[in-house]
């Protein structure tokens, strides 16, 4: 008896410990917020129990309102981080604005990790680059700049793609920035968190109705809930010190 | 060079058919039934077919045309078929436009103020409906039929060069494809970027469809028949696949060694990647190899309703692209459930399918019935409609 409450305890371990933590809604797509590359940057930082995340983003990264900037992912994820990494001191910091494409968050993006030294770079973009049609060429190559500044500014980087947005989807051409997106992160072996198919997974299964037409901001911010907690397992994942695995607890 | 055959090739109808279905499922967004599709499962995808099965049977077509009535009258066929699909290319417009002012009257969510934006072109509807009656503002799915018009518009001048000398004709749009690579060139969109389908590009495989319709497949056809290239075009559909297979699974992107990758990506769509291109043809040196033209299940039923879509492709693509507005429509107004997903597919084919065999219907009626027109002069007959 007591054997086999220990080996649960020990499957339980085993699973990543944030996992019952989570509101299943979010658990639904945890599948889809995986990365079988690494944050080196990120493990060396948790090492020395500091970790500095600079968030820059678009519109998509933050919620109209008076309590929108506490509710968006990048607020929920500072305040997830810091309840799975007790004894860190985990900071977030962002440069969120509506309406940028890649070309343009990357010409203030040196300055932002100079002054915030991040550990690691949370890049959102995509979306306002396939709605103005920029150049694909171009896009990638701000996409291959900004990991670059990041990379040599000591930060490892994970980039965001766009939202599902069921709506303007039949007017919003992502396909070839997403795809220019996947290839970039593998070329440069840097993490693709996957909003889109994240939020796609959800919207499927009716785990959120992102069809629905309405002003009230609960849907949106379970959302954004959901996202930041998922991206903090994400980064926690990817930043875990590659060991072997103990026999038999997974 | 001569058109080889006077006899309809059925597999070009056949697979045009199953193309313009294909781009009918991938045109619905988010529909779970796309996920058939070829795209997913390798580099090209159905435009690939179309563009090069337009060539075939343009060239098939008003090859014989020109020959016989001279340049002058066949390019003027040539140009007036280019002006129906511009027609039908503004008629598709104008519902477009109708959607998106539905939607944009209808939709509020704080989740995406952003996505919103894109709405914003309807505050100057005049600048906009211009630069789309210019060919410049196309919205998105609706590529194919600008980049058709243009190739159709500047391929009797190609035609000519092509009876006359067609492998300096091939070279020469061979050239115009690597000069495009070299220079960058493309024509300018509204309100920013390029074509999305490089016409300076896409041109290859419409002059390679051509060229084949013309007597190249037949020169070819020692090669395209030996065990060695049939063997390598497995290989590669292989090697595309497993590579196709790591987009979608993440945990399989590791073992893509790195040089891979780099030589690889990214496998450009707008600029026809040389990679979509060997896989194109990979894919129809298989389909050449064991689909003979002489196949009896050909003229068997089961293949009917994609033959029939393929001999009228521009009413079935335009359909297609209505349908496709109109599915997700529903997915957004009725349900989006997986199953209606399906049912709305099948639905759609099915529609395709009857006006297909609707206007088959009505032409041969027509024909029977001795119109007016002589049956001599009808250039559609032998190869199919465009």
């Amino acid at each position: 008896m007591t054997k086999r409450l220990l080996l649960l305890a020990l499957l339980m371990l085993g699973a990543s410990p944030a996992w019952a933590e989570h509101p299943a809604e979010c658990r639904v797509a945890e599948n889809l917020a995986e990365t079988s590359f690494r944050l080196p940057r990120v493990t060396r930082a948790l090492a020395v129990k500091r970790l500095t995340v600079l968030v820059v983003g678009a519109g998509s990264s933050q919620l109209p309102g008076s309590g929108g900037g506490a509710n968006a992912y990048p607020a929920r994820l500072q305040q997830v981080l810091a309840q799975q990494l007790p004894g860190v001191d985990v900071k977030v910091t962002t440069d969120v604005k509506a309406k940028r494409t890649a070309t343009e968050m990357v010409k203030t993006l040196p300055a932002l990790l100079n002054a915030a030294k991040p550990a690691l770079l949370v890049w959102q973009t995509g979306t306002v680059d396939a709605m103005l049609s920029v150049d694909p060429d171009q896009f990638s190559q701000a996409l291959d700049n900004g990991i670059n500044a990041a990379h040599s500014a000591g930060a490892d980087v994970v980039l965001i793609n766009a939202q599902y947005s069921p709506r303007t989807e039949s007017m919003i051409a992502l396909g070839t920035y997403a795809e220019d997106m996947r290839w970039v992160a593998l070329q440069h072996e840097v993490p693709l968190f996957d909003r889109f198919s994240i939020m796609r997974l959800w919207s499927d299964l009716g785990t959120f109705d992102l069809y629905s037409a309405t002003k009230k901001l609960d849907i949106a911010e379970r959302v954004h809930d959901c996202i930041g907690r998922l991206l903090a397992d994400f980064v926690i994942a990817a930043a875990k010190p590659e060991e072997p695995p103990v026999n038999g607890s997974r | 060079m001569a058109p080889v055959s006077t006899e309809r090739d059925l597999r070009l109808d056949l697979f045009r058919g199953i193309a313009l279905w294909l781009i009918f499922l991938d045109h619905i967004p988010s529909n779970a039934v796309s996920w058939i599709t070829i795209r997913n499962y390798g580099f090209s995808d159905a435009t690939e077919i179309f563009v090069f099965i337009s060539g075939y049977t343009a060239a098939f077509v008003y090859g014989r045309a020109m020959q016989q009535h001279g340049f002058i009258v066949s390019s003027a066929r040539v140009l007036k078929r280019a002006w129906q699909i511009y027609v039908a290319h503004v008629f598709l417009l104008a519902i477009y436009l109708a959607e998106i002012a539905y939607v944009s009257n209808s939709f509020d969510n704080p989740l995406y103020t952003e996505e919103m934006g894109v709405l914003d072109f309807l505050k100057n509807p005049d600048v906009t409906i211009l630069q789309a009656l210019l060919l410049k503002f196309k919205p998105v799915n609706m590529d194919i039929l600008p980049l058709y018009i243009l190739l159709l518009a500047w391929f009797p001048p190609m035609l000519w060069l092509l009876l006359r000398a067609p492998s300096t004709a091939l070279l020469s749009s061979a050239s115009l494809y690597a000069l495009m690579w070299l220079f960058d060139w493309n024509l300018p969109a509204y309100p920013n970027g390029t074509w999305a389908f490089n016409p300076f590009a896409w041109q290859l495989l419409f002059v390679f469809g051509a060229w084949c319709a013309l007597g190249g497949a037949q020169n070819l056809s020692r090669w395209i028949h030996s065990k060695a290239v049939v063997g390598l075009a497995f290989a590669y559909l292989l090697f595309a696949f497993s590579i196709t297979m790591t987009w979608y699974f993440p945990r399989l992107a590791g073992f893509v060694p790195k040089f891979v990758g780099d030589a690889i990506y990214p496998i450009d769509k707008t600029n026809l990647d040389v990679l979509r291109i060997m896989h194109f043809l990979a894919l129809a040196v298989i389909t050449v190899a064991f689909v003979p033209r002489d196949w009896p299940a050909l003229k068997s039923w089961i293949f009917w309703p994609a033959i029939v879509c393929g001999q009228h492709s521009l009413e079935t693509f335009c359909m297609g692209v209505f349908l496709s507005f109109a599915a997700h429509f529903v997915f957004t107004e009725v349900s989006n459930r997986v199953l209606t997903q399906v049912v709305v597919s099948f639905l759609g084919i099915a529609i395709m399918v009857a006006i297909a065999a609707l206007i088959s219907w009505y032409r041969q009626a027509e024909r029977r019935g001795g119109g007016p027109r002589p049956p001599a002069a009808r250039p559609g007959y032998a190869g199919g409609d465009l």
